[in-house]
């Protein structure tokens, strides 16, 4: 668990002149999932941008494994093994899931095609079922499901979640997490879940931080979190869950 | 009325047609065809009523209102029809009445125009006769797609014409192929097979750029012109000088992969500067991309020509034998007696097979990652990004493979034509390509041929209408009113079919079955 696989040190981001990160210290270890929550506009998913290059930060630095990827091409970021399944979950909706899918694993050999796509069919039994249909007809946590598993798609070393929880019931909530925790468990699957869900995201995540105005404010493992008297008042009592 | 196969959809439409007068309110629909005469005379008043002529000394003002109070007034009774009889049906009037309304007066408007044509040749009889049938057709399909709309069934007519879609490509096929030896087909037909075809191939063309990758291209005929100009420029001019003038019937073979290979660098040239924008930003830069190609045509006087355009381009020669009247010739080579169909017929397949090409390449292209990534990036470009898709040069494949066939499709203009001048490349021609990719459903290869038939089409027929000089007034030219007809049919199609002709899209992959994807998820007019 030791070892870090994502380590992100005093990252800066801008819109023009308006600064949407502030001085980011984060790190993620092999094995772990981690939480980042904050409130609307607190630069979570800047980071979770600026990590795949897209934005680029001004200063600090990022590293992936061995290699700084501050620079790197956006491809070539998700090539060396980040998948992300960003905010709004941005499936394709003309695309059938199964082309979805197939899109995911742009990056990866055709031959662990099928092995792959296997994985996620019984991962998410419903994405089997619904292998033809477009993309835009599946139901919100179905599309979420699809967006997961296309990412997962590209064989990740890391998976970058953002806000998986978003405009979904909470059943659907519950059943996502619930993978996400499995694949964590089973397959050693390193995840970074960004969330406003924040109940949720810490009752799953080994590590969180907390995010306000681009600043991390707090961090510790989950549960210590969830105890924490502000993180409560802030965060959990207006009824986030 | 609306032909989408989705019930929700047609309620949709049903609502937006409620009746803007209750009935029964007299005071009310008085004042609706005030306003309905009102905003027709507005619009006809300065269009119809007024007409500028130069005669003698100075330019002077013709009024028409005759003209005006007619086109009034049949607005008029047109929208007091529809209260009448569409938005406040009598309750005893059902649809099935309406349907045998239809199909009475198509069959009455069918028989008019029969007699028209071949017994009485009167112009009056034809032009009714073309009314009836439309207004029969109508009546018909609407009051038909109602009573399906009421049971909540798709409407007939999408369900008659949706299963035939799989024979519709196979069918036009064989057609194309057998088309120079039906009996009956002569140069006028061929010619326009030809024109046709090139229209075919430019929307193959233009469809990967628009239909499958969404970048809208509104300078889509600047990729044209370059081939055009790469063969009309190298075979009068370089070829000779570099090779000798031995090399001349075989210019158009050397020259048509150089000529794609023009156009698609300039469609990478294109390419780079708009990688950052997208839809209405994009399509403003294309078009200027497309003027100014035509610009640089008409001012680089020392090495296009200027507006004198190029001429004597050398025609196409049967693989280095020419067409001529002479023992060296096609005809004599080959044991035939000459005509001047044979050059003709070999241009038809020398753009037949250019054009199925385009379509094989098209479609292989899809299949491959290259092509699922354009659809990707058509759909959303962030999440092309985020699967490690290299959008850049996702982007500038698809400019510079669509710039390729439009390049090809140049080449062919030039020899068919001998003669290339900037006055063929103009925005027109752009928007009759795009056009008929909309119509024809953007990504639908089959719908480009069917909306090039039909455009292309219209615009010949428009040459054919003399019975229309009859019945309207002295010196009516049909002609000159095919751009109104083709926009009215474009309003049409996009009101019936908004998502263009041809709207299914077979998913590029499957894994058991093919399943045909609902005309509702595929793009509605937009890039």
């Amino acid at each position: 668990m030791a070892s870090p696989l994502l380590t992100i040190r005093g990252v800066e981001t801008f819109y023009g002149k308006i600064q949407a990160l502030k001085g980011i210290d984060l790190d993620v270890n092999e094995g772990e999932i981690v939480t980042l929550i904050g409130s609307n506009g607190a630069g979570k998913s800047t980071l979770m941008m600026t990590i795949c290059g897209t934005p680029r930060c001004r200063t600090g630095s990022i590293r992936f494994g061995e290699a700084d990827i501050t620079q790197t091409p956006t491809h070539e970021i998700i090539r060396l093994g980040i998948a992300q399944s960003p905010e709004g979950r941005r499936i394709f909706p003309r695309m059938s899931v199964l082309e979805n899918l197939q899109m995911g694993a742009a990056v990866t050999d055709p031959k662990y095609f099928d092995e792959d796509l296997a994985r996620a069919f019984k991962t998410f039994p419903i994405l089997e079922k619904r292998q033809s249909q477009r993309g835009g007809t599946l139901s919100g946590g179905e599309q979420q499901m699809l967006a997961i598993a296309r990412a997962l798609m590209a064989r990740p070393r890391l998976l970058l979640l953002d806000e998986p929880s978003l405009g979904l019931a909470p059943l659907i909530v519950k059943q996502i997490f619930e993978v996400i925790r499995e694949l964590n468990a089973k397959q050693g699957l390193t995840v970074f879940l960004v969330e406003q869900n924040a109940f949720h995201a810490l009752k799953l995540a080994h590590r969180a931080y907390v995010m306000v105005n681009g600043r991390i404010t707090m961090s510790g493992t989950g549960s210590q979190l969830l105890a924490s008297p502000e993180i409560r008042a802030a965060y959990l009592e207006g009824g986030a869950h | 009325m609306a032909l989408a196969p989705q019930p929700t959809q047609q309620g949709g439409a049903r609502t937006a047609q409620t009746p803007t007068v209750p009935k029964g309110d007299q005071k009310r629909l008085l004042i609706d065809l005030l306003l309905t005469g009102l905003i027709a005379s507005a619009i006809f008043g300065p269009i119809v009523g007024m007409n500028a002529t130069a005669p003698q000394g100075g330019l002077v003002l013709e009024y028409r209102w005759a003209a005006v109070l007619w086109l009034v007034g049949i607005v008029v009774v047109g929208r007091l029809l529809l209260h009448l009889l569409v938005w406040n049906r009598p309750d005893w009037v059902k649809p099935i009445h309406i349907k045998r309304l239809g199909a009475g007066l198509a069959g009455l408007g069918l028989v008019s125009l029969l007699l028209g044509l071949f017994v009485v040749k009167a112009p009056w009889f034809d032009a009714a006769g073309v009314f009836g049938l439309i207004a029969g057709a109508w009546f018909y399909i609407s009051s038909s797609n109602e009573t399906a709309a009421e049971r909540g069934a798709p409407s007939p007519l999408a369900n008659a014409i949706e299963p035939l879609g799989k024979y519709v490509g196979v069918a036009l096929l064989l057609i194309a192929i057998a088309l120079p030896f039906i009996p009956g087909v002569d140069r006028r037909i061929v010619d326009l097979a030809i024109l046709m075809l090139t229209y075919v191939m430019l929307g193959w063309g233009l469809n990967i750029v628009v239909g499958l990758a969404g970048l809208l291209d509104l300078g889509y005929v600047a990729f044209y012109a370059v081939g055009a100009y790469a063969y009309a420029l190298l075979s009068t001019i370089y070829f000779p000088l570099w090779f000798g003038d031995g090399i001349t019937p075989w210019a158009f073979w050397l020259v048509l992969p150089l000529a794609g290979l023009f156009a698609a660098c300039w469609g990478l040239i294109l390419g780079f500067p708009v990688l950052r924008l997208r839809g209405d930003y994009l399509a403003i830069v294309t078009l200027a991309f497309g003027e100014i190609i035509r610009l640089i045509l008409i001012n680089w006087y020392d090495f296009t020509g200027g507006p004198n355009g190029i001429s004597d381009v050398p025609r196409p020669s049967f693989f280095g034998i020419p067409f001529t009247n002479d023992e060296n010739g096609f005809a004599a080579t080959f044991g035939l007696t000459y005509s001047p169909l044979q050059r003709i017929i070999f241009l038809y397949y020398v753009i037949l097979m250019l054009a199925l090409i385009t379509n094989f390449v098209t479609m292989r292209l899809r299949k491959l990652p290259i092509g699922r990534a354009w659809e990707a990036l058509r759909e959303d470009e962030i999440a092309c990004r985020s699967l490690g898709i290299n959008t850049t040069n996702t982007k500038l494949t698809a400019f510079a493979i669509g710039a390729m066939f439009g390049g090809f499709a140049g080449s062919f203009f030039a020899t068919r034509q001998g003669f290339v001048s900037p006055e063929s490349f103009v925005f027109m021609e752009s928007a009759i390509i795009l056009a008929i990719v909309v119509l024809g459903g953007l990504g639908s290869q089959i719908g480009v041929v069917v909306a090039a038939i039909v455009v292309i089409g219209a615009f010949e027929l428009f040459r054919e209408l003399n019975f229309l000089k009859a019945i309207m007034w002295e010196g009516f030219d049909p002609t000159q009113y095919r751009m109104l007809a083709v926009g009215v049919a474009m309003v049409l199609i996009m009101r019936w079919r908004p998502r263009g002709l041809v709207t299914k899209r077979d998913p590029s992959i499957y894994l058991k079955e093919k399943k045909a994807v609902s005309a509702d998820l595929v793009a509605q007019g937009h890039g």
